[in-house]
């Protein structure tokens, strides 16, 4: 490459300068609060993992990982998420702690994009773990305390899609019975290709039932939260086992989630896949603040832990905290913080001092300023909310 | 994004009359002028519609960010462009093809062949499948040109009559896929005007079903 300008960062990363930080930290605030109010522990991993261990179960895109050499010659990615570590220290330094485990991160992931603005290759990402636990409480307990997290913040329209992708994948293998085939479909549906879906459903040459059966299944985006069940409840006749107890499943999530009156804000959507492929269960995006993309996601990993000789079911979900700041931003949530601040000269040093250090034990943010140390004292004074000056050549004490 | 409004990427150029004959059939009244404004953003008056008139190669980009609801796009630009954005129904308009063409009887020098297209990721695509190494030339226009002057051994692009290649001598050597305009919707906006999105698309696939019948 051509030599770097000066204020040049690499490829994707960028700085978070004070006001994106004091926001991101306010809402960072909020997050720790709360979830520590539902009783999880927030813990620490290191950004360097096995590119063997870690690197491989995070079914991230090799083309994504940041990948290196360490010193010992081991190659190492920067962690691209945060489920697998945590799954990692569940099945290892946790091991001999009693299930379910609740625990939670805030932390920056790094995924390489190739892609333009608007996708940074370091994002901060604050989520929640509940591992141990395979009834559907854990995953309402997740999927509210997502919510839960998201209303704390105060943007609009909030929304989530919940899907089911072992429904997907049980409903499927019973129509076409072959794994690669189920694998195709699926990742027509991750590419939101309904028109290659539908193609693709069509050179199966599979009987006119199964094709119909399959094209519904697109179709069935279309339909409400109750005409979605009322479908997935006639998908069953006839279907292997595994389809009836996810539907289920289903049913009893959203009977949950009624009685958490959060059905308002669901969208069942039983062809949502996302691109983890480690997720075995129910999966669901958050929406919220206009913005246009998903703001958080998570789903049920049953599987994950086993590639830690920890077989136990999980699930949980991450909050992007860079979307989540855009989307405040357009909800008009004021981020702005309001700082006073103590002008003074050396003959009142102490009393400025007082005066501040009074202010801060209330709780206010205050700056202590030398009136000989302000360069433009207009530009300065612009800053804060309130000015007061403890200064001897004018003898007053002005607001 | 506007709670009430949708608003719809179009495509100028080529496909713009097909895309616009189309809407009105699926029952939107777009003003007479629709096609000879020069502006770039129109309202309906009596709907709450919003149109913004993009180059077809920047649809899905103003689609994946949100900047509009909905939008129409070549299925070139689709798979070139790999956005991730819904592909909700086959508009069955501005059909063609995208080929590999080139002169007859033409014996390359090359150790790897010469690529010249519009579309490089396709391109490439196409070949990796082949377990061919090519070397790619991308140009933005009248890639015909390439064989012809000696830049290329071969190009890959779409064709729809076949009167360019021919007029210019070039035959096809290879039909890669069939290419029509798709319906895209973004994937928030659907989340957020399930309704109102649902009622175009079904608009959408009723006034499409004509185009389905006589496909070549």
């Amino acid at each position: 490459m051509t030599q770097p300008y000066m204020f040049e960062k690499p490829l994707g990363l960028r700085d978070l300068l004070p006001s994106a930080q004091r926001a991101i930290a306010r809402l960072e605030n909020i997050f720790q609060q709360e979830l520590q109010r539902w009783g999880y522990d927030f813990l620490q991993t290191p950004a360097l993992e096995y590119a063997e261990t870690v690197g491989r179960a995070s079914a991230i895109e090799d083309s994504q990982l940041f990948k290196f050499l360490d010193a010992e010659g081991h190659p190492v990615v920067l962690r691209p998420d945060m489920t697998t570590p945590i799954a990692r220290i569940a099945a290892s330094s946790l091991r001999k702690e009693p299930l379910p485990l609740r625990l939670a991160y805030t932390t920056a992931l790094y995924r390489s994009q190739k892609k333009e603005g608007g996708h940074p290759s370091e994002f901060e990402q604050t989520g929640a773990e509940l591992i141990g636990d395979a009834t559907a409480y854990a995953d309402v307990e997740i999927i509210s305390l997502m919510i839960a997290l998201l209303q704390k913040t105060g943007i609009d329209s909030i929304r989530l899609a919940i899907g089911h992708v072992g429904f997907v994948n049980a409903f499927f293998y019973d129509i076409v019975k072959d794994k690669k085939t189920v694998g195709q479909l699926r990742n027509l549906l991750y590419n939101k290709n309904d028109v290659g879906f539908r193609e693709y459903v069509a050179s199966l040459e599979l009987p006119d039932e199964s094709a119909r059966k399959l094209n519904a299944f697109i179709d069935s985006r279309r339909l409400n939260n109750d005409e979605t069940l009322d479908y997935l409840e006639s998908l069953t006749s006839g279907s292997a086992i595994p389809v009836h107890s996810y539907y289920q499943n289903i049913l009893e999530l959203v009977d949950l989630l009624k009685t958490d009156h959060l059905e308002g804000k669901i969208d069942l959507d039983i062809t949502l896949v996302p691109h983890l492929n480690y997720y075995t269960g129910f999966v669901f995006q958050g929406f919220g603040g206009g913005l246009g993309f998903p703001v958080a996601s998570g789903g049920r990993y049953d599987d994950l832990l086993a590639q830690f000789d920890r077989p136990c079911p999980a699930t949980g979900f991450g909050i992007r905290m860079d979307r989540l700041l855009s989307a405040a931003r357009q909800s008009g949530i004021q981020t702005e913080p309001r700082k006073k601040a103590v002008i003074f000269d050396r003959a009142n040093a102490g009393r400025a001092l007082l005066f501040a250090n009074q202010e801060r034990n209330k709780g206010n943010a205050v700056v202590l300023q030398h009136a000989d140390g302000i360069d433009d004292a207009a530009a300065f004074a612009e800053q804060f909310e309130t000015i007061k000056r403890f200064l001897s050549s004018d003898r007053m004490e002005t607001e | 994004m506007n709670e009430s409004r949708i608003t719809v990427a179009m495509p100028k150029g080529r496909i713009f009359d097909d895309a616009c004959r189309l809407l009105r059939n699926a029952g939107f009244s777009l003003p007479d002028t629709f096609e000879s404004t020069r502006k770039l953003i129109l309202d309906l008056d009596d709907e709450p519609f919003r149109f913004i008139l993009a180059k077809p190669v920047d649809v899905p980009t103003y689609v994946e960010y949100g900047a509009v609801d909905i939008g129409i796009a070549g299925k070139d630009v689709l798979l070139e462009s790999g956005r991730d954005v819904y592909e909700m129904v086959d508009l069955g308009i501005s059909k063609c093809h995208m080929a590999v063409a080139g002169l007859p009887q033409h014996r390359s020098s090359n150790p790897y062949l010469k690529i010249a297209t519009k579309y490089p990721h396709i391109a490439s695509d196409y070949y990796r499948k082949r377990g061919e190494q090519v070397d790619l030339i991308a140009l933005n226009g009248s890639i015909e040109l390439a064989p012809i002057v000696g830049l290329a051994d071969a190009i890959v692009d779409i064709v729809s009559t076949g009167q360019t290649l021919r007029e210019n001598g070039l035959v096809e050597f290879d039909r890669l896929m069939d290419i029509s305009s798709r319906l895209i919707v973004n994937p928030v906006s659907y989340r957020l005007k399930k309704k109102a999105i649902d009622q175009i698309v079904e608009k959408m696939i009723r006034a499409t079903e004509g185009n389905k019948v006589g496909m070549d």
